[in-house]
């Protein structure tokens, strides 16, 4: 891919001809033929587009994003940043790709974790383990997702009520409301602080970057460990000490009809996020197991010839090289795990489908709704696409 | 490589955008009969009611005493009578002449836009937004209601301004979810929503308990409380929370079929108000002389004509399924509701009310 790389195909191109007004030209052919094809798609794009538009007109059905603007009155239970059912349809559907975006981060991770861990123990030698990793991918493969969700769903609300919670330890309460907690209350410090942490992460690895360098050219090993703590513990820490450390533990507590106070795991999420990461799981150990299976027996016996253990041949031996088969599926199962998340419908997690389509319900507005959705799932999809494209270009073999 | 892979997504974009016009406009290609009609004067939904030998009818997915398939797999309910109604009056019999299609509150309005049916029978609140909007037209109120809440005996609960803090189950995309949020604001009381779009599904939410209190219509909680094993365990609050006019939906277009559905609610009604019922309309059609009641039954007058339908249609109406409050007692009766604001104009506190057939 290189650019002074010489095809052996571009020598035995014909030299240029110009381009003569005759149907036996063969490029004139083609031109008219493109030409006609984007026409009758144009063609047919236009028809769908005016007919929609006539019979909207006729039926004297709402259009226009003008309701985005007006007050959705819809209550939403679960939101990352602060909601009111007073607030518009617009902040009502931000909320609602927040909580795409939460689900599918967390899933994603989760996900690949899970999945990576299983997939390296079904190669495992140990015969128990291998199989029961077996079973369980082929469990959670074989059944419908919805199917699934459902069943962590009844398990979730099988759990005891409010006032008979699991209580494991002071502040934690498992009950049928969901999983509580203990935090403390956030304020701006607290903020300041983590963005500290953020930056320190950023610091860390240049200087990570720095180290190698130095190490490649003189092979003396140099510790990192010291001014990552420095960058991303100390400093933020101390910060926050300087600004008066602000610190109320926020608990929570059994209040009339449910808990108030500390953090808030819900059913819901818990059901959605369970679900999609076990499901998921399985098919990204299969891939990884492929992977891990198309690097050379050879590569084994070299890197265990130079005395490595064999956690470190995995690691730095055979890992790097499965990588390259094993991100271009990934991207499909991170793409799925987005997707998949509209199944939040049925069981009552308020992601974007579900508050587009009461929007659209309650608006009249069906094409604007689902072109919301269509929207952001095609966003989201199309970032992970360009960011696992970009990752694989990384690490794909450098061609010489 | 990086310009190959941008390329790449560069393309799959362009086909996706091109998927998504496509998806955009696809309904379009349902409703293609609209523009050649909407220009020359408005469809005849009777005629093509009628060329298809089907009343193609929007109910519930299933909800006691409204809409809901009994032990053989037939249809039976309260909006499931006034499909029937609709398809007896255009046929003159509803044998084979209705098909039921179930629909989500969220799917409902889609369904009539698009033409996948032609009434909506499914306890649907009349509201300014939805009448304006929707490209529907709301027919009659065919039954008064009102949002209450249904809450398990064991919570001792007597008021919903008891329900501070509380979880509360609601189905999605209903006039209920805003109502909620509306009377929360008003009365400064915190509630956290649990919305599942099946309505089986966000039943089983509440009787899991993972809500304290189940939100609808008062007339949907009645049904809900009548299919649990022991009904008592649950307690329909005092407080109701906003009125629910409930009532059948057509597509706007043909104000013909519109005025049929409103005119065979207003027939039901007018039976139950001249003593027509089931047993007795087909000796009344010839022997009553009442100029109002052998109107109604297609004696004189020539009404069932100006409909677009044969004269007899309220007496093959009648003869079937009996007056209003045949049909109310027979579906909404069972599952313990009173007839309350649903009792004639002639009752005290009744609103049901019929104009004059002339």
């Amino acid at each position: 891919m290189s650019d002074t790389a010489i095809d052996p195909r571009y020598a035995t191109r014909p030299p240029k001809r110009p381009l003569r007004l005759s149907w036996s030209d063969e490029r004139v052919r083609g031109i008219v033929y493109q030409i006609i094809v984007v026409g009758i798609v144009g063609a047919i794009v236009y028809w769908l587009y005016s007919n929609t538009v006539h019979n909207l007109d006729v039926r004297r059905i709402a259009t226009g994003w003008g309701f985005l603007n007006r007050e959705a009155g819809l209550p939403i239970a679960e939101y990352l940043i602060p909601y009111d059912p007073t607030d518009t349809y617009f902040r009502a559907l931000t909320v609602g790709v927040l909580n795409t975006l939460k689900v599918a981060v967390v899933g994603i991770i989760l996900a690949t974790l899970l999945g990576t861990l299983l997939g390296v123990l079904k190669l495992s030698k140990n015969w128990l383990v291998s199989k029961v990793v077996t079973v369980y991918i082929e469990i959670v493969r074989d059944l419908p997702l919805l199917l699934q969700l459902l069943f962590w769903y009844a398990l979730l609300q099988g759990l005891p009520g409010p006032r008979q919670a699991i209580n494991p330890a002071t502040g934690v309460f498992l009950s049928n409301r969901g999983l509580k907690l203990p935090f403390f209350e956030w304020v701006d410090v607290h903020s300041w602080a983590l963005l500290l942490v953020v930056i320190g992460a950023i610091g860390t690895y240049f200087f990570h970057k720095a180290a190698r360098a130095k190490q490649m050219a003189d092979g003396q090993p140099r510790a990192v460990w010291p001014s990552a703590v420095i960058m991303m513990l100390v400093v933020p820490l101390g910060a926050w000490y300087f600004m008066g450390a602000p610190f109320t533990p926020d608990i929570p507590a059994l209040r009339g009809f449910n808990f108030s106070g500390g953090l808030t795991v819900s059913p819901e999420f818990f059901a959605l996020l369970l679900g999609l990461t076990l499901y998921t799981a399985g098919f990204i150990a299969e891939i990884v197991r492929a992977g891990i299976l198309s690097v050379n027996q050879g590569q084994w016996e070299a890197a265990e010839a130079l005395g490595l253990p064999r956690g470190r041949v995995m690691n730095l031996v055979v890992l790097p090289q499965a990588l390259r088969v094993i991100i271009p599926p990934m991207t499909s199962q991170f793409l799925n795990i987005t997707k998949n998340s509209s199944l939040a419908v049925a069981i009552g997690y308020q992601d974007i489908v579900s508050i587009a389509n009461t929007t659209l319900n309650q608006t009249g507005q069906a094409i604007e709704g689902i072109a919301v959705i269509m929207l952001v799932y095609l966003t989201i999809s199309l970032s992970i696409s360009l960011f696992m494209n970009w990752y694989n270009s990384k690490i794909a073999l450098v061609e010489r | 490589m990086e310009n190959f892979s941008l390329r790449h997504i560069a393309r799959g974009a362009l086909g996706a955008i091109g998927a998504a016009i496509f998806a955009l406009a696809a309904p379009a290609v349902a409703q293609t009969p609209a523009p050649a009609a909407s220009s020359g004067g408005g469809i005849n939904m009777i005629d093509t009611i009628r060329a298809r030998g089907q009343l193609l009818c929007g109910v519930n997915t299933g909800l006691a005493g409204f809409a809901q398939p009994n032990s053989q797999g037939v249809w039976v309910g309260f909006d499931v009578d006034y499909c029937r109604a609709v398809a007896i009056a255009i046929f003159g019999t509803d044998q084979n002449r209705v098909r039921y299609v179930p629909t989500t509150a969220q799917v409902r309005f889609t369904a009539l836009q698009s033409g996948e049916v032609d009434l909506l029978s499914r306890n649907t609140t009349w509201t300014l937004s939805r009448d304006t909007s929707l490209g529907l037209d709301f027919t009659a109120i065919n039954f008064y209601d009102g949002q209450g809440f249904l809450v398990k005996r064991s919570l001792n609960v007597t008021s919903a301004r008891q329900l501070d803090g509380a979880t509360i189950c609601v189905q999605p995309g209903t006039t209920t979810e805003q109502n909620l949020a509306d009377w929360a604001r008003g009365a400064r009381i915190n509630i956290r929503p649990v919305v599942i779009e099946r309505l089986e599904d966000n039943v089983a939410a509440y009787l899991a308990g993972r809500c304290d209190a189940y939100t609808t219509d008062v007339s949907g909680l009645a049904a809900i409380r009548s299919a649990q094993q022991v009904p008592n365990d649950h307690v329909i609050l005092p407080d109701v929370i906003s009125k629910e006019p409930l009532g059948a939906l057509v597509r706007h277009g043909d104000q013909r079929f519109a005025d049929l559905v409103r005119w065979v609610h207003f027939g039901l009604i007018a039976a139950e108000e001249f003593g027509v019922t089931a047993a007795n309309a087909a000796q009344l059609a010839t022997t009553d002389n009442r100029p109002e009641v052998q109107r109604i039954l297609g004696r004189t007058g020539g009404l069932g004509q100006m409909m677009g339908v044969d004269n007899a249609w309220m007496l093959n109406v009648i003869r079937t399924l009996g007056n209003y409050g045949e049909i109310f007692t027979r579906n909404l009766t069972p599952i313990g509701l009173q007839r309350g604001p649903n009792a004639l104009w002639t009752t005290p506190g009744g609103q049901q009310y019929a104009p004059p057939f002339r």
